[in-house]
């Protein structure tokens, strides 16, 4: 039996490397700048850790295979003293590798997260709520309008609370259902959530983010070939949660320029 | 069983005599009919991207647009609900179950009107799963999950109100239901018309309701035979 289960561990992990080394199950094609990163940092986490895997489970299978229980009911007389050194080594050996991985890492983070966006970046306004995205553009002049939560009116289309009859800069405000933007363009987000806690998670793009209520949470991300990608939710917001998304229309800037004059209010 | 029938006999002509008596005509020729119409500059309804609800984008060739003031030729306003809000007799609430279809992403019709306790029904007509809403204040407020293909939800509301309805699930969704204390309303078409037919003669208060333009109501007085002409005029701002 012992020998049988030692056979099953080999297997098992065999499989499953090879499963990624085929890459049978694999991330979709990247398609934003900071991407190429992603993926480097995901591979070398993905050899790093799969090496240890691999060579971890064949070690046991090795050690159940030789040292498995004979039937001979013999108590085990030297576990778990006899191989402290090991272990320390172990430990020290699994926790230098983690923190390697992080640090290098921690450059391809801080380039999402930590870098301020290009300041030529086109800025979109991003309102989720339960259960759907709508982004606004500043319009011809430039400017977002202010916000008022009280003036939220979704049946009339007034996803964001704006107040065009007192505030000019509101009018010309274009919202949208679906994110449209141009190719190889700085693209700043600023994330706000209407309700609940949702995120904003493009596997294309390598990007995943959470909106939280009551923050304003700033994104940047450059796509760099034409795509129509979904975008969806992946923090359990509610009954919908599952039909939470809207798309992203990676276009010319021609296309998009004339998308803009398409849907000006 | 022959003793039975003789003796009901004449239960049975008083039934029907009774029933004569009730359908017997009442004097209600009269009625009230008007045009509603705004002036000033309205909203203009916008385009509904339902791009993420493809199995409803799909049945709109051309995109749907908001219904807030739907106006016709003429400054004409769809979707007032006029009715009497004083001066009728009360009456027995109507047992014909009105219906409410989820279709499209939309809400059919968008203004529904009810009388106070009787039946609604409302539809699921697509294949993604709703969540309606009526934001009632004065009735229970309430919210019900409906996948495609379930039977349809049933309710009344016992107070009159005009709520609003919007799907937990579709945010651009809204619609109204409209519950009358009167069986003695109409909701104006794309004209702007309306009529209210079978009144017993008498001070009637009318008053028009509408999503965006607030209500109005005028005093008519109505004979024995004509109809009365009411006209409302609201005004619009553009914003």
């Amino acid at each position: 039996m012992g020998r049988l289960f030692a056979v099953v561990l080999a297997v098992i992990t065999i499989v499953s490397a090879a499963i990624f080394i085929a890459r049978i199950w694999w991330l979709p094609p990247d398609i934003s700048v900071l991407g190429v990163g992603i993926d480097h940092q995901m591979t070398e986490t993905m050899i790093a850790s799969g090496v240890l895997f691999v060579v971890c489970q064949l070690v046991l299978a090795m050690f159940v295979w030789q040292y498995g229980d004979a039937g001979d009911a013999r108590p085990i007389k030297t576990f778990p003293g006899g191989a402290t050194p090991m272990v320390v080594i172990a430990t020290i050996l699994v926790s230098a590798e983690i923190l390697v991985l992080t640090l290098v890492g921690t450059k391809v983070w801080g380039g999402i997260f930590l870098s301020p966006p290009d300041p030529s970046a086109l800025h979109i306004d991003v309102q989720a709520e339960q259960f759907a995205y709508y982004f606004r553009y500043p319009g011809p002049d430039g400017k977002f309008g202010a916000i008022h939560p009280e003036l939220i009116d979704d049946g009339n289309g007034n996803f964001f609370g704006l107040d065009p009859a007192n505030d000019t800069a509101a009018r010309d405000d274009i919202v949208s259902a679906s994110l449209v933007i141009p190719v190889n363009k700085p693209i700043l987000l600023t994330l706000h959530s209407k309700d609940v806690g949702h995120a904003f998670y493009v596997p294309e793009l390598r990007i995943q983010q959470d909106f939280v209520p009551g923050l304003v949470i700033p994104l940047h991300f450059t796509a760099t070939r034409l795509a129509k990608e979904e975008i969806v939710c992946t923090q359990l917001c509610g009954l919908g949660h599952y039909n939470m998304r809207a798309y992203l229309e990676v276009e010319s800037l021609g296309q998009f320029q004339q998308w803009l004059k398409d849907h000006a209010p | 069983m022959r003793t039975r029938l003789i003796t009901s006999l004449p239960l049975l002509a008083l039934a029907v005599s009774a029933m004569g008596a009730l359908s017997a005509p009442v004097k209600t020729a009269g009625g009230v009919s008007g045009t509603i119409t705004f002036t000033g500059t309205p909203p203009r309804m916008r385009p509904i991207d339902m791009s993420k609800e493809p199995s409803c984008a799909s049945q709109h060739p051309t995109p749907v647009m908001t219904e807030t003031v739907m106006a016709g030729a003429g400054n004409t306003v769809q979707n007032v609900v006029v009715y009497i809000s004083a001066g009728d007799q009360a009456g027995a609430a109507a047992a014909q179950p009105v219906r409410y279809d989820q279709k499209g992403c939309q809400y059919v019709p968008h203004v529904l009107v009810m009388q106070v306790g009787q039946p609604l029904e409302i539809y699921n007509n697509d294949q993604t799963s709703h969540n309606i809403h009526p934001l009632a204040t004065i009735n229970p407020e309430w919210n019900k999950s409906q996948p495609p293909g379930t039977p349809p939800i049933k309710a009344t509301y016992a107070k009159p109100e005009f709520i609003t309805v919007k799907c937990n699930v579709h945010p651009w969704m809204h619609g109204y239901f409209a519950v009358l204390a009167t069986s003695h309303y109409a909701i104006s078409g794309n004209d702007g018309k309306f009529s209210l037919a079978g009144l017993a003669p008498g001070k009637y208060t009318i008053t028009a309701w509408h999503e965006k333009f607030g209500t109005q109501s005028q005093e008519v007085t109505v004979s024995a035979s004509g109809t009365v002409t009411a006209n409302f005029v609201f005004k619009a701002l553009p914003y």
